[in-house]
């Protein structure tokens, strides 16, 4: 559980400070008020129980995501590791589909 | 593939680098003046890593990395349960992490509360208990686990005007204070720490400096990829042969040396550290976070009259007074030492806290096995 899980910016919503942030490919809305860094599109935060506790450069990202890309790889339902990454994952509601001719935040 | 080869069986990314770090370490442990060595972390997470990529073949026999109290629901100490239980059967709804469900109280887990006819629900986040609170007009109690890392994400709702059937019931705990306990044992051998890099994410590496020069032991704080931890060994044990101890943070890419200050903004704002037990390791001064007045409005203990003593008439069975978790938390024992592990302790029965959660050490070796048999194997080997 104290294992927080990487995942990209997609789009940030300042006012509500609520980043939608893909993991690997499920898209989930992340809050930002723990963040002490503001958050970017293309960004990666560290989640944790549905907050992002930091931000990760993206040049970054690539070494903390090799741990996550493995353990999701082997998509073992009965491994421990697996299953905390699911969870935290979980913690975070589903992102709501952007309406159609919204403004794209992320251009 | 040669099955002699504990590195062709581990599933290394970098299994160059992997074999340049095990020879650090075997050169580290023998120019240390003595042996073993014995180091601990005190995180669910490092243990998984270590046990799922089977590194304990890997480390040179005269290295022993003991998990310590990283479990945080594990030493979640039965009064803090019996709460959760007396107000689930005093008809209160609880919502909890699932790992908490199944964490013996007195006489009984929420688990068993539930069975009987109690609300209890299993939730990922706060969030979602907060959700809760919104749908229903029902009090909703978040029985709040975890460290620090975890306590921030409850501090933060907290701050976030929740509505007014939404209350904690706090057993949060925090992790600086209770190594100076472990260190403190007259029975420890450790000679180092090895932190736990996303609570160092929060607090900063600069949290473990008076730690360091109060006891004389060093701190390095590591990621969670199996590199990660190999390279965090490398630095500690550098730091243990240099006999000048210090922090230092092998894990720069998340933590620094502030911590994320905003995030302790939050945390100190919402909770204050209290003296309380934790399960089977001690009292430990400053190690619960509670809520502080400001927040007595969603403090369950506050807002309720709790009243356990129902569950206390009571004699534990034998098994429990068998088990070992306290040692095996303490890092004095390893769950290979408990005559119940594995036997009548298992994951589907388990006998004591550290079999229940996905951090418990006993849980996390049963599944993956903590000493694998591939360090026999090289030795046949070579």
């Amino acid at each position: 559980m104290c294992l927080g899980v990487p995942g990209k910016v997609i789009e940030v919503d300042r006012e509500m400070q609520i980043a939608t942030v893909d993991f690997w490919g499920v898209q989930k809305q992340v809050r930002l008020e723990v963040c002490d860094a503001p958050v970017d599109p293309g960004d990666y935060i560290l989640n944790h129980v549905g907050f992002a506790i930091r931000r990760i450069p993206p040049e970054e990202a690539a070494e903390t995501l090799a741990l996550y890309d493995e353990l999701l790889r082997l998509a073992d339902e009965q491994d421990l590791m697996t299953a905390d990454v699911r969870a935290e994952i979980d913690a975070a509601p589903d992102a709501r589909p952007a309406p159609r001719g919204a403004p794209d935040e992320s251009k | 593939m040669n099955p002699s080869d504990p590195f062709a069986q581990m599933k290394f990314r970098d299994p160059a680098r992997a074999r340049g770090l095990r020879d650090a370490l075997e050169r580290l442990v023998r120019d240390a003046d003595h042996a073993p060595v014995s180091v601990m972390h005190v995180c669910g997470s490092h243990e998984q890593a270590i046990a799922k990529f089977g590194l304990r073949a890997a480390f040179p026999e005269e290295l022993q990395v003991i998990m310590g109290p990283g479990c945080p629901v594990c030493v979640t100490d039965v009064p803090e349960v019996d709460e959760a239980v007396a107000l689930a059967k005093q008809g209160v709804r609880i919502a909890s992490y699932g790992d908490m469900l199944r964490v013996p109280g007195t006489s009984q887990s929420l688990a068993d509360a539930k069975a009987e006819g109690a609300n209890v629900d299993v939730v990922y986040s706060v969030t979602q208990a907060v959700e809760l609170a919104r749908e229903h007009d029902e009090e909703i109690v978040f029985f709040a686990s975890g460290f620090e890392t975890t306590a921030v994400a409850t501090a933060a709702i907290l701050l976030d005007d929740p509505p007014d059937n939404f209350s904690v019931l706090s057993a949060h705990k925090y992790i600086p204070p209770v190594m100076e306990i472990v260190a403190e044992m007259p029975e420890t051998k450790i000679e180092g720490f090895l932190a736990a890099g996303h609570a160092a994410t929060i607090t900063g590496s600069a949290v473990f400096e008076k730690f360091v020069e109060r006891h004389g032991l060093p701190v390095v704080i590591a990621g969670f990829e199996p590199l990660d931890v190999m390279a965090g060994l490398v630095k500690l044990l550098e730091v243990i042969n240099s006999g000048e101890p210090r922090v230092e943070n092998a894990f720069p890419r998340c933590v620094t040396r502030e911590g994320n200050v905003h995030a302790q903004k939050l945390l100190w704002r919402v909770f204050r550290p209290t003296g309380g037990r934790w399960r089977g390791i001690a009292h430990v001064p400053n190690g619960n976070l509670r809520l502080r007045d400001e927040f007595a409005k969603y403090d369950t203990r506050k807002r309720f009259t709790i009243d356990a003593s129902a569950l206390w008439s009571y004699a534990p069975p034998k098994l429990v007074q068998q088990c070992q978790c306290g040692d095996i938390m303490a890092g004095i024992a390893s769950p290979s030492d408990c005559q119940l592990f594995g036997k009548e302790c298992t994951p589907d029965k388990p006998v004591g806290a550290c079999m229940v959660s996905a951090e418990g050490t006993c849980r996390i070796w049963h599944q993956y096995g903590g000493r694998p048999d591939l360090r026999s194997m090289r030795r046949g080997a070579a």
